[in-house]
């Protein structure tokens, strides 16, 4: 085989050009495969992990994880804002509810313990830990037309992205559109809420970073997930800073798990969920 | 509630049965009415845009931007593309709900039970009353409760409890573009946003046009 030639003049050294930037390393991006990563959780074996990436501020990405998953998130600088929505990745058109998430566990706040529900009275995921405390299930997230307010643009391509357009890139990836893309819940950068009149306050990460949270997936999901400023971030500029993302294999939550009957109300979400699962064969 | 005395012209004047679904277009500038008859009577409502109903009512845009959980006189309903779609111009009761969403047989059996599965529940209404617009589950999102209390406390506990509003009070909301309207007339029985009794509302949109 000959040497190619210099540039990119021919396919043979457009090829080879091609080829020479394998094996870089940024920032921003997936490991592949995800047992590669370097540095696994606290007795995690390597060859658990099922999906390792880093996001920066502005990005998205999305995956499809198996019932049981652990999904850990992790804000590495103190910045990350991640904007999650789930799905049923059996049948998309169930889907997290923002508005039972908070109803039916009588509580506003996320955080370790709590489930994040469907609309199908089933629990797609559970909160298993976090150390990070703020969070936020009532402002969802932001929008081409209020970046474009506040910071001079909101399209993907811009260097300010909103959420909704990076969420909805994701969901069209997964064969969704603008209907599925419902309202959404963040994790790291907390709102609080007065009870005296109900105005809304932000409070940001009150933890220093870094911080995670960890979900474990009561049915099989399709996760999308976007790093962006929170829109009730007061910064004038679009801060957000790289999120880490890992999953891997672990159970569903079960009888006799702590989580199980911590509250009636989520027995019988992961009852619920369990009670899917076993009727579709994937419990 | 006076829209007739403001001189306007009604285009619809509906007596919405206990427990029953409503919609309705609303032309840009029109006034939609809602009237707790019986009093506590939570009203589930959902507001698309009429020319492309894949922009609809968010919460949470709505929320955000009035930096305020409940709606009150003034208050501008937006679309998840931070658009506005209606205003609350009259308001007789004050503090209504936009985070606690709509009843459904699924979340009942976690909040109630499962012996409530079979209960009407509000997503029944939004379905089969979106279903004769082309609407489908996909297009059901968090939705407001007009004449619904929903305190949340300092730590974060929030529910639904005895609510505010009395026989005979009213809201009302100026379309700010043509609209879509979807009501589910709340039919839960397991807690106090209907007084635990269902009751009729009345709907009327008028207009100011001649």
């Amino acid at each position: 085989m000959s040497e190619p030639a210099a540039g990119t003049a021919t396919t043979t050294a457009a090829r080879a050009h091609a080829r020479s930037q394998a094996g870089a390393v940024v920032e921003a991006m997936p490991t592949v495969p995800a047992r590669a990563w370097p540095d696994p959780p606290d007795g995690v074996a390597p060859e658990r992990l099922v999906w390792a990436e880093t996001v920066a501020g502005g990005g998205y990405t999305s995956k499809v994880l198996a019932r049981g998953t652990r999904l850990r998130l992790t804000d590495l600088a103190g910045d990350a804002c991640a904007h999650v929505l789930l799905y049923n990745a059996d049948q998309p058109w169930e889907r997290l509810n923002v508005a039972d998430t908070v109803k039916v566990p009588w509580q506003a706040y996320l955080g370790a313990g709590h489930p994040l529900l469907s609309d199908q009275g089933r629990a797609l995921a559970t909160i298993v830990q976090d150390s990070s405390g703020c969070h936020d299930a009532l402002c969802g997230t932001s929008t081409r037309r209020r970046n474009g307010e506040r910071y001079g643009d909101g399209a993907p391509q811009s260097a300010t992205p909103a959420g909704r357009e990076l969420l909805l890139l994701a969901g069209l990836k997964h064969g969704l559109d603008a209907r599925d893309i419902g309202p959404s819940v963040s994790f790291f950068q907390g709102v609080r809420v007065d009870p005296a009149d109900g105005s809304l306050r932000f409070i940001g990460a009150q933890t220093p970073a870094p911080t995670h949270v960890d979900l474990r997936c009561e049915l099989p999901l399709v996760v999308l997930v976007a790093n962006v400023p929170h829109p009730l971030d007061p910064r004038d500029a679009y801060t957000a800073t790289t999120l880490e993302i890992l999953a891997w294999r672990e159970r569903p939550t079960a009888p006799g798990d702590a989580l199980w009957a911590s509250t009636p109300e989520l027995e019988r979400a992961l009852l619920n969920a369990a009670d899917y699962s076993e009727a579709r064969g994937i419990a | 509630m006076s829209l007739t005395g403001l001189g306007q012209r009604v285009r619809s004047d509906d007596q919405v049965p206990a427990r029953a679904p409503w919609s309705g277009r609303v032309a840009a500038g029109d006034t939609l009415a809602i009237t707790d008859l019986g009093g506590n009577q939570a009203v589930d409502f959902l507001v698309y845009d009429a020319a492309d109903t894949s922009e609809r009512y968010s919460a949470a845009e709505t929320i955000a931007a009035q930096g305020n959980i409940f709606l009150d006189t003034g208050s501008v309903l937006l679309s998840c593309e931070s658009r506005p779609l209606m205003e609350v111009t009259a308001d007789d009761c004050g503090h209504h709900d936009t985070i606690a969403g709509a009843c459904s047989k699924e979340s009942n059996t976690l909040r109630y039970g499962h012996h409530t599965r079979h209960q009407h529940a509000c997503v029944e209404n939004f379905l089969r009353e979106g279903a004769r617009h082309g609407l489908t589950k996909r297009d059901l999102v968090s939705n407001v409760n007009w004449f619904m209390n929903v305190p949340v406390e300092a730590d974060g506990t929030l529910g639904i409890v005895d609510g505010r509003s009395a026989p005979g009070m009213s809201v009302e909301l100026r379309a700010l573009r043509e609209v879509l309207v979807l009501v589910s007339n709340c039919p839960q029985i397991n807690n106090p946003c209907n007084g635990f009794d269902p009751t009729p509302v009345r709907i009327v949109v008028a207009t100011s046009q001649p």
